[in-house]
């Protein structure tokens, strides 16, 4: 059991005082404001925005300048933010169908109504340290060519006329979704309570555990049918008015992934689909939780589960990194108390070993 | 005389829904300089300025089942503009994303002399379209920046007789 202490609280106002001078530098050299944070910085900004599960870039960036740059510190500063605002109600769901694209390719499909745009991304940059950044060289406009607007609808749907790729459709009466921010995670959970969990999770987890179906700790064989990066809408129906009123854009990456199915008794082998959504650009996060979507499937295709990334509980228990960094760092505090009584224990056992193993 | 969802009778709904998007996707600083001047000091608020939340969902596969993705900041509220600087029998409502108190209530003031055909003119007459051919351009900037990007990769199928094959 944890003993609390007391105390220290002089010591505890230095560090901080102390914490702010270092978070500052050198104060000869310019400070950091929080707009260049926000547009300079942009995929640290949307990393904490999407784990932080609130979409603000003004607030992402505050929060990444006060951690000194510590995502995880940041999201949980975003997290605790959030708490102190009145929850307002749900949005319109989100139409990624009409989004106002900066990037979007799919790796199944060449030829796409709306083409393949590879839009700003390091995907295949060298990866070689561009000394000109470091010299702080002006940067030259991106090339620009005339286009007509022109829908990019979503390649999945439209290009499968055969039916060999599950369809994706609102079950009867489009039931409301289960809320983690006001109901606990209970097991088995729906596949909305596995995706709100995987859009905040920690993008490493994700990561790994996507990474790990791939090398075969699940059976997984996926291809990415369509990414995209963008600006959606987002709608509301406010209680004043009763009807639906575009409110403002965001920010999001989708992901389509489809895999191998085999088939069951029931079902003729087709494609399956795994879903990925973050807040901003965040590929590689989008793609892992699709990966991770689509494994934890495995009870509702009847796929035997073997493999960590299977597992719902452990996946989902464990993927939160506010939960995850407060225990492992709470052993960090004082627990004087607890170690004495262990210490004591264990004198108390290695005498009775010693005077058992006294002969008589 | 409201119809149920409190837009006056005479207000095409979409026609009203049409604005209230404008006026939330405007630029801040555009709606500051055309109607700054109509805010006066003494608003009558029926809903003071809110920063709340409000939570995305998305739906499974793009269309499928919702989910909720994660919260967004919002800023609404309701008024009736203040007397001392115009008189407008309607209620301006505004949510906007974001935390500007200043462009709810530049927003919900446009939005309460736009459904009185009283104070309809004081209102810009070219603002909506102002702010329509702004946020074009920029939707136009970057469908020329993204047009540049559109590839073509060509599959390079091995061709047969190829003396390396195994």
């Amino acid at each position: 059991m944890y003993v609390a202490v007391k105390g220290g609280e002089r010591a505890i106002e230095n560090s901080q005082a102390l914490l702010a001078e270092l978070r500052r530098g050198d104060p000869s050299v310019a400070e950091l404001s929080i707009e260049q944070i926000r547009l300079q910085l942009r995929l640290a900004v949307d990393r904490i925005m999407t784990e932080g599960s609130l979409y603000d870039p003004e607030l992402a960036a505050l929060a990444l300048k006060q951690a000194s740059g510590d995502a995880i510190e940041a999201i949980f500063l975003l997290r605790a933010y959030r708490t102190t605002l009145p929850r307002l109600g749900y949005s319109v769901p989100l139409d990624t169908g009409k989004m106002r694209l900066w990037r979007r390719v799919s790796a199944t499909f060449k030829d796409l109504p709306g083409g393949q745009i590879l839009g700003p991304t390091y995907d295949y940059t060298q990866r070689l340290l561009d000394f000109a950044l470091l010299a702080g060289t002006p940067v030259p406009p991106a090339p620009r060519l005339p286009a007509d607007a022109e829908p990019v609808p979503a390649v999945l749907d439209l290009l499968d006329q055969e039916g060999l790729i599950e369809a994706e459709s609102a079950s009867c009466g489009d039931p409301e979704p289960h809320d983690l921010t006001r109901e606990p995670m209970r097991f088995p959970a729906s596949r909305a309570a596995r995706l709100q969990n995987l859009a905040r999770a920690d993008e490493g987890f994700i990561l790994a555990l996507g990474y790990s179906t791939q090398r075969g700790y699940a059976h997984s064989h996926p291809f990415a049918g369509e990414v995209r990066f963008g600006s959606v809408e987002v709608e509301l129906v406010p209680e004043e008015l009763g009807f639906a009123v575009s409110i403002g854009e965001l920010e999001v990456t989708e992901c389509q992934m489809i895999n191998q199915f085999a088939g069951s008794k029931s079902q003729p082998p087709q494609f399956t689909r795994g879903y990925g959504l973050a807040f901003g650009h965040s590929e590689r996060k989008a793609m892992a939780m699709s990966l991770v979507d689509r494994a934890l499937r495995a009870p509702e295709l009847g796929e035997a589960i073997d493999s960590p990334a299977q597992m719902e509980e452990f996946v989902l228990s464990h993927s939160d990194s506010l939960e995850a960094s407060g225990f492992v760092q709470h052993l960090k505090l004082p627990h004087y108390v607890d170690f004495q009584s262990e210490l004591e224990l264990v004198r108390r056992l290695r005498i009775n070993a010693v005077q058992q193993d006294e002969p008589t | 005389m409201l119809q149920d969802d409190c837009t006056p009778t005479h207000i095409d709904r979409t026609a009203r829904q049409g604005w209230l998007r404008l006026l939330s996707h405007a630029p801040l600083d555009l709606l500051e300089c055309e109607l700054g001047a109509l805010t006066g000091p003494h608003p009558q608020w029926l809903r003071r300025p809110e920063i709340g939340l409000v939570m995305v969902q998305g739906r499974i596969g793009g269309t499928g089942a919702r989910f909720n993705l994660g919260e967004v900041t919002v800023t609404r509220c309701a008024l009736r503009t203040d007397p001392g600087r115009i008189t407008c029998r309607e209620v301006g409502v505004a949510y906007v994303l974001g935390r500007s108190v200043r462009h709810a209530e530049l927003a919900a003031t446009a939005d309460a002399l736009l459904q009185d055909p009283l104070t309809r003119d004081r209102i810009p007459s070219n603002l909506l379209d102002r702010i329509a051919a702004s946020l074009d351009s920029e939707h136009a900037k970057r469908r020329a920046q993204i047009r540049a990007t559109r590839v073509e990769f060509f599959t390079v199928a091995r061709e047969s007789g190829a003396t390396d094959a195994p």
